[in-house]
């Protein structure tokens, strides 16, 4: 133990108010900090963390085509021509899904792709009817892209998987039609009737895909949308999610399709995410800021009281330099263990709040106040207060450095 | 040559100036002095006259105006502050009136301060040190007190002991008894006294007490900022 440190502690602990008073502030700083950015956080990431499991990391959809510039009508040097600006023509759908499958696997950060085939039907049961979005997919190549196995809350995923004309339908249609697992019923399509059965019930959380989205087997859609090859977008799943932006753009220019990242489709939720979270930030801030103040207060105190003790370190050959790692000793013990304790008072905080029940429906489904554990947000706490430590140490300490004994002792320290 | 006494401390010419613009006060007008190893010297005179300043000023924990200052033969007075720092360690020890404990820890502690900094001492050797300094100012049973169980009269003895635990050639003791009764001021400039003697140090106090002047080896009075 250097003699710096040994001196730094007694003088810390024979000032108990002064070391509470401190040791306070950081609890406090490192505590909130860590509570404001779990809580915040927490629902952005179950939102994030349901698209991603309902509509993947990457759509694609629509062929690219740049437009022509101008055509000249009835031959070479005709004097006539027609004008177009200049940009790119969207084709809607995918032509051939296979093809554009094999070229999306060969981005390295690509987990899965599910082709999708999508239309607007009449659902029907025996109670009631109401319009819907059919998706047919391969069930297999679905699941690798999204969290519909999870999903699955009445019912059986293999079902579906082995059932002629079963459906995957969702909680809030269910509810509607009042149909059940093993229940039948019609889906319409340009006047078009086929029969289906339910083979189970999903629940994203999300309002919009519930009530209106049923999953049906690839081939069933194709014969209900009279589309024997095609598909309506290609859903990609990636190890690397926020990659994502990047990774459409690459995929937008190589594979000459339209690919939207899920930063870029959810813009708007995200949005109202970020302004919450820097509203949280600001008020953080405000009392960090405070707290750091109030250290720095503490500190300079604590300097104040020991000037005569400074004047018998320097009496007896201790540098300026060591007097001041004393006290900047003093600020690291009170970082060390107020860190500590914040942190451990930031866990149950955030523990006790993930416990506080507030129902949630719609944008997804939560029963619980969200919250987000991440070593990230602990160790951001911890940096943050030994940036406002440093901050707040740093000037009572090269006040006390320089401090000269002799005008101490005769008593005109300044 | 080999009886002659050594200089442990000498200065020439010394001006100090206190205060700032229309308080600015000359305080030391051009003091010489010197003092030789294993002799006590007192430095008396009325309050306001100099004496602790150019106490302050012979120890290095101040910076004159005017003249020099040297330390065993070594040139003081215009050095950095680290160097006068490094000798402040090593050649001087200091006993001031209000005894300066760090009172937050132990006499043993306290006496192993300057020890520690100086680093020349194993732990073991440090301990054996201040056990046995502690001892000849006949606080070895306290050494585990703090200072704030300690009378003021054990605090200077404590004072004394970690003034000489480096073994420094000099010793400037400010008041040393300023603080105490009579019986205790009697006990602790005799233990200064005789264990600078013994290890052949130079010994310069500051006293307001006649009695202790004249028991001094030498007796310099100040006025005004000058010898007389």
């Amino acid at each position: 133990m250097s003699q710096n440190f040994r001196i730094a502690f007694r003088f810390l602990t024979a000032k108990k108010r002064a070391m509470v008073m401190s040791l306070s502030c950081i609890i406090l700083g490192v505590g909130l900090f860590i509570v404001t950015q779990a809580a915040t956080s927490g629902f952005q990431e179950f939102f994030i963390k349901v698209i991603l499991g309902t509509n993947g990391a990457i759509l694609i959809q629509d062929k690219l085509q740049a437009t022509m510039r101008s055509i000249e009508v009835s031959g070479y040097n005709s004097g006539v021509e027609i004008r177009q600006k200049e940009g790119q023509k969207y084709i809607e759908g995918i032509e051939y899904p296979a093809l554009l499958t094999a070229g999306v696997k060969s981005f390295h950060n690509v987990k899965g792709v599910s082709a999708v085939l999508r239309g607007t039907v009449v659902m029907r049961s025996s109670f009631r009817e109401q319009s819907a979005q059919a998706y047919g997919i391969v069930i297999e190549d679905h699941l690798s892209v999204s969290d519909l196995a999870s999903q699955i809350v009445q019912g059986s995923l293999e079902d579906f998987k082995v059932q002629e004309g079963g459906a995957l339908i969702g909680r809030v249609i269910a509810d509607k039609l009042q149909l059940d697992p093993g229940d039948s019923f019609e889906i319409e399509n340009k006047g078009e009737i086929h029969h289906f059965k339910v083979s189970g019930i999903y629940q994203t959380g999300v309002g919009d895909i519930d009530s209106v989205r049923v999953y049906i087997q690839m081939d069933q859609a194709r014969a209900l949308f009279k589309k024997p090859t095609g598909a309506t977008y290609l859903q990609v799943s990636l190890f690397d999610r926020n990659r994502a932006l990047e990774d459409a753009a690459e995929m937008s220019t190589s594979l000459a399709h339209k690919a939207d990242a899920w930063q870029e489709r959810e813009k708007s939720w995200l949005g109202v995410f970020r302004a919450f979270r820097v509203a949280t930030a600001i008020t953080v801030s405000v009392f960090t800021l405070i707290a750091g103040l109030a250290m720095f207060n503490t500190l300079a105190m604590i300097v104040l009281e020991k000037t005569k003790e400074i004047a018998i370190l320097r009496s007896m050959g201790y540098t300026r330099q060591d007097i001041s790692r004393i006290f900047l000793w003093q600020a690291v013990i009170v970082l060390a263990i107020g860190s500590a304790i914040g942190c451990g008072i930031g866990a149950l905080i955030t523990y006790g709040i993930s416990q506080y029940p507030l129902p949630i429906t719609g944008i997804f489904t939560t029963h619980k106040f969200l919250v987000q554990w991440s070593k990230w947000h602990y160790l951001e706490a911890v940096v943050t207060a030994v940036l406002m430590v440093m901050a707040a140490s740093l000037i009572p300490s090269r006040r006390a450095a320089r401090l000269e004994p002799g005008d101490i002792i005769r008593g005109t320290a300044q | 040559m080999a009886n002659e006494p050594k200089i442990a401390l000498r200065c020439d010419k010394l001006h100090r100036y206190l205060g700032q613009a229309e308080g600015r006060v000359h305080v030391l007008r051009g003091v010489s002095f010197e003092a030789q190893a294993g002799s006590v010297y007192a430095i008396v005179g009325p309050s306001g006259c100099g004496k602790s300043t150019l106490l302050y000023l012979l120890g290095l924990l101040d910076q004159p105006d005017g003249g020099e200052i040297w330390i065993n033969g070594r040139l003081m007075s215009n050095s950095e502050d680290s160097v006068r720092t490094a000798a402040r360690g090593e050649h001087i020890g200091f006993v001031f009136q209000f005894h300066f404990l760090m009172l937050e820890f132990t006499a043993m502690e306290n006496v192993m301060m300057p020890m520690r900094k100086l680093g020349k001492l194993s732990p073991i050797q440090m301990e054996e040190r201040a056990t046995q300094l502690l001892d000849s100012v006949g606080l070895v049973d306290k050494r585990h007190r703090l200072g704030t169980h300690l009378s003021g009269g054990e605090q200077q003895r404590v004072a004394i002991a970690r003034a000489l635990a480096n073994q420094p050639t000099i010793i400037l003791a400010d008041e040393p008894t300023g603080n105490l009764d009579v019986k205790n001021a009697a006990i602790v400039f005799d233990l200064l006294t005789s264990l600078a003697k013994d290890n052949g140090q130079a010994v310069v106090l500051v006293t307001h007490n006649p009695d202790i002047a004249h028991r001094c080896d030498f007796t310099r009075p100040m006025r005004d900022g000058l010898f007389v």
